[in-house]
This record gives structure tokens, C-alpha cells and sequence, in this order.
């Protein structure tokens, strides 16, 4: 277990050392805030309106297929370590496997969901 | 096979250390601690140093890709440039925007960097040149580097900046894409291997180079095209750097960020890219494997090689529009990198390799 406590300590210690960089520039830059210097920026226009509004479903269905397709990536993982073992079965058998999937991505395709506009 | 003269003594200063903490009666458990923490600093100080010196190398090539000279004022053409820019981010004023999110935005840099840095504790930089080989090891730097997603759409998000997150939901859309196409690719490798530790599939690869994977795979070099292409991708770079398109997003999912947090994510940025490239070197490319030279010159050596790479991507080719983007990934890159997939696994149970 102590190989898994080693990529707890690197999260923290690189957030620490972040936040320390973070730390000594805010000891030596200057500080001078004043209002327009905290408007959003724009190009120079006033922005119309807060930035956190509904957004394009278009990303909505493409992290639907992702998410089907991770999942199909999570069983492939263990079928690939053990493949020297399994044989001619889980071949087949992960053969079909990506078949099926790839059934559904060329049904998505066919409806039009994989077009951008 | 190879000669690891230079790690020995680097790992022998390691040993040292330890024996030093164990004697001055601390318990195995905080000497364990106290020097991973030692290898996090050492880890942070060598990608510091390898940020810096890709920042001046991708000015230089770009330079002299488009008939330049680059940096040339500071040092001998401009050595010291991006120390000098370092220095110069370090003081320069953060210039909050009024409107956001103020823990979202804060923690966005600090997440977008640990992601980048966690991919390091399963890094073979040589022969036993390694903090911890996991045995889940590349499943690990998949599942740790996707964090970045993750800080982009907090940045984007926390800026509460149009431009900004346009930026953010790009680049969720499109590393979500081209992860799939690159996982696949991976596991060409991992049929091969039969493990996911970083080691193995490197030690797997020794002897000569007919014995990496790119030769050694029936359809080696399309599942290194398939990895390389969605690396870019994944990495945002040009032609795949529609989340920062700097003449449409003016700079996508950073645009409110200045001084120290702004550099943090060039930093992410630089070392996500070395992370893919040691990646590509580890599946194909052999990792450490070489004669004559100590193991983690080879790798370092061959890493370079794939940096350039992308780097004459960066430069040469133009960007893509996000449809076009989207379009290849899914109608292109995954039944491509799915169809290699069960070929290999086929020949594999064939036995056709050698």
C-alpha cells in the first residue's frame, strides 16, 4: 500500500508548492486594483450579461457517447491484461462486444447526432 | 543491456538519505513520508527545468521554422529568456475580474497543475529511475492527466468570461473525443504486454530495437499515428488547440488569469506535453531501453525526438474547426483505432509476431 501513499503525497506536495509560488509573488508584486481593471474582458466591449447561462446541448450528446464508450474501455482493460491466458473465447467474445458498440455509435452516426451543426 | 552507471548513483543518493532519516531515530513510516515528499521537490524542480528549457526550445524552433532568429538578447541566443520571463511573471500583478467565482477560480491553476504532476509518480525515467511502479500504472496516468479537463472547465466556468468558457467547453468536448481513439491505442500495446505497469511494458521492449513495439506490433506505426494524433489533442495543442484559438477565444479558457496563476497553466500545459511524449516513448518507443548510454539519457533523448514532433505540428499546420475536429475523432480516429485494436488482438492469439 505504501507505492499508493506516494501518489498522495505528490498531490499534495505539488498543490503546496503551487501555493507557495503563489505565496512569494504575492509578497513581491504590486497590488493596485481600481474598477476597471476588474470588468470582464470583452475586446473592449461592456459584456451583455453573466457568462453563466445554458449552453449548447451539441456537447451534451457527445459526452453521452464518450460515456458509453468509456465504459466499453473499462471492460477492455482487464480483457487485455489477461488476454495471454483467456484464449480463443474472450477473443470472440470481446470481438461481439465491440461489434455491438460500434452498432450503436453507427446508429448515432446515421441519425445525424455525430454532425456539429 | 543498457548501462545504468548514471542511475545507480542518483538512486545510491536516495538510499543514502534514507539510511540518513532511519538513523536519526525517526520511524519507517515518516521516513517513507519524508521521502516521497523529497522525490515530489526533486520531481516539481526537474519540471520546472524542463518547462523552461521547452518554452525557449518551441520559441526557437518556431523561429526558425518561420525564417527567424527568436529570442537572441539574453544570453547566448537567449539561453535565459524564459528565466528572465519567469522572474518577470512572478511579480507581475494579479489582476482579478470582479465577477468571479472566487474559490472556482482560485483552485482552477492549482488542479490543472497537480493533474499534470501526479502523471510523474508512475514515470520510468530509467532503469529503477522510478518514485512508484503501480501495477496499475497506465490506467493510473490516464485517470490522473484527465483531471486537466476538470481545471479547464473550472477555470472557464470560475472566470464567468464568455470567451472563457467557450474555451472550457471546448476543450471538455474535445479531450473527452480523443480519448477514446487514444485508450484503444494504448491497449494495442497493452494485449501485447500483458500488464499495465509501466515497467513491464518497457522491459517487454528490451534488446535490440526491432523489440519495440512500433516494429514489434503487427500495425505498430498506425497505432503509434492513432496515439500521437490524439495526444495533440489531448495535450491542446496546434492543429488541436481550438480550446486557447488565440484569434477567436483571444486566449480561450485563461484569459482572466495573470502573473503566478496564469503561469501555472503554461506550465501544466508544457508539462502535459512532455507527459504524452514519454507516454508514446514508454508504449513504442522502447523507454529506457539503449546500449552504451546510462538508460535515462534515452529516455530523455527519445522523449526530445517526440517533443520536436509535436512541436513541427505546432508550426506547420494549420488549426482545425471544431466540427472538423469532432468529425474525425468519432467517423475516423475510434473505428480506425478499434479495428487495429482487434487485428492486433487476433494476431496475437495467432501468433503472428515475433
Amino acid at each position: 500500500m505504501s507505492e499508493y501513499l506516494s501518489v498522495l503525497i505528490f498531490a499534495v506536495t505539488g498543490a503546496a508548492i503551487v501555493l507557495f509560488t503563489f505565496f512569494i509573488s504575492k509578497l513581491i508584486r504590486p497590488h493596485n486594483p481600481y474598477p476597471e481593471k476588474g470588468v470582464t474582458y470583452e475586446c473592449a466591449e461592456d459584456a451583455i450579461g453573466d457568462s453563466w447561462i445554458r449552453f449548447n446541448p451539441r456537447f451534451y450528446i457527445f459526452a453521452l457517447i464518450f460515456v458509453i464508450f468509456d465504459v466499453e474501455v473499462i471492460f477492455l482493460f482487464p480483457w487485455a491484461v489477461a488476454f495471454g491466458e483467456l484464449g480463443l473465447f474472450a477473443l470472440v467474445e470481446m470481438v461481439i462486444f465491440i461489434l455491438i458498440l460500434f452498432f450503436g455509435l453507427f446508429y448515432a452516426w446515421k441519425k445525424g447526432v455525430l454532425k456539429w451543426v | 543491456m543498457s548501462d545504468n552507471l548514471g542511475n545507480l548513483e542518483l538512486i545510491h543518493v536516495f538510499y543514502w538519505l534514507k539510511e540518513l532519516l532511519l538513523s536519526t531515530g525517526l520511524g519507517e513510516p515518516y521516513v517513507t513520508i519524508v521521502s516521497y515528499v523529497v522525490l515530489g521537490a526533486v520531481t516539481f524542480g526537474v519540471l520546472a527545468l524542463l518547462a523552461l528549457f521547452l518554452v525557449w526550445w518551441e520559441r526557437k524552433i518556431a523561429a526558425h521554422i518561420q525564417q527567424r532568429f527568436g529570442p537572441m538578447r539574453t544570453g547566448w541566443h537567449g539561453w535565459y529568456q524564459t528565466i528572465m520571463d519567469a522572474v518577470k511573471l512572478l511579480q507581475k500583478e494579479d489582476v482579478r475580474v470582479d465577477k468571479r467565482d472566487k474559490f472556482v477560480f482560485f483552485w482552477a491553476p492549482v488542479v490543472c497543475f497537480v493533474a499534470a504532476f501526479l502523471a510523474y509518480v508512475v514515470m520510468p525515467f530509467g532503469n529503477q529511475l522510478i518514485v512508484a511502479d503501480l501495477s496499475i500504472g497506465i490506467l493510473y496516468v490516464l485517470a490522473v492527466t484527465t483531471f486537466t479537463v476538470i481545471s479547464l472547465l473550472m477555470a472557464g466556468w470560475g472566470s464567468n468570461n464568455k470567451y472563457a468558457l467557450l474555451g472550457g467547453m471546448r476543450s471538455a468536448a474535445q479531450v473527452v473525443s480523443y480519448e477514446v481513439p487514444m485508450v484503444a491505442a494504448i491497449l494495442t500495446v497493452i494485449v501485447y504486454v500483458g500488464s499495465l505497469s509501466m515497467v513491464d511494458i518497457v522491459e517487454a521492449q528490451s534488446g535490440l530495437f526491432i523489440n519495440w513495439f512500433i516494429f514489434k506490433l503487427p500495425f505498430g506505426p498506425i497505432a503509434f499515428i492513432v496515439y500521437i494524433i490524439a495526444a495533440t489533442a489531448e495535450a491542446n495543442r496546434v492543429p488541436f488547440d481550438i480550446p486557447e484559438a488565440e484569434q477567436e477565444l483571444v486566449a480561450g479558457f485563461n484569459i482572466e488569469y495573470s502573473g503566478m496563476k496564469f503561469a501555472m497553466f503554461f506550465l501544466a500545459e508544457f508539462v502535459n506535453m512532455f507527459t504524452v511524449s514519454a507516454i508514446a516513448v514508454t508504449l513504442f518507443f522502447g523507454g529506457w531501453n539503449g546500449v552504451f548510454l546510462p538508460s535515462w539519457v534515452w529516455f530523455l533523448g527519445k522523449t526530445f525526438l517526440v517533443v520536436l514532433l509535436l512541436m513541427m505540428f505546432r508550426w506547420t499546420y494549420p488549426r482545425l474547426r471544431v466540427d472538423q475536429l469532432m468529425e474525425f475523432a468519432w467517423k475516423f480516429l475510434v473505428p480506425l483505432a478499434f479495428a487495429n485494436l482487434i487485428l492486433g488482438s487476433i494476431m496475437k492469439y495467432l501468433g503472428w509476431y515475433w
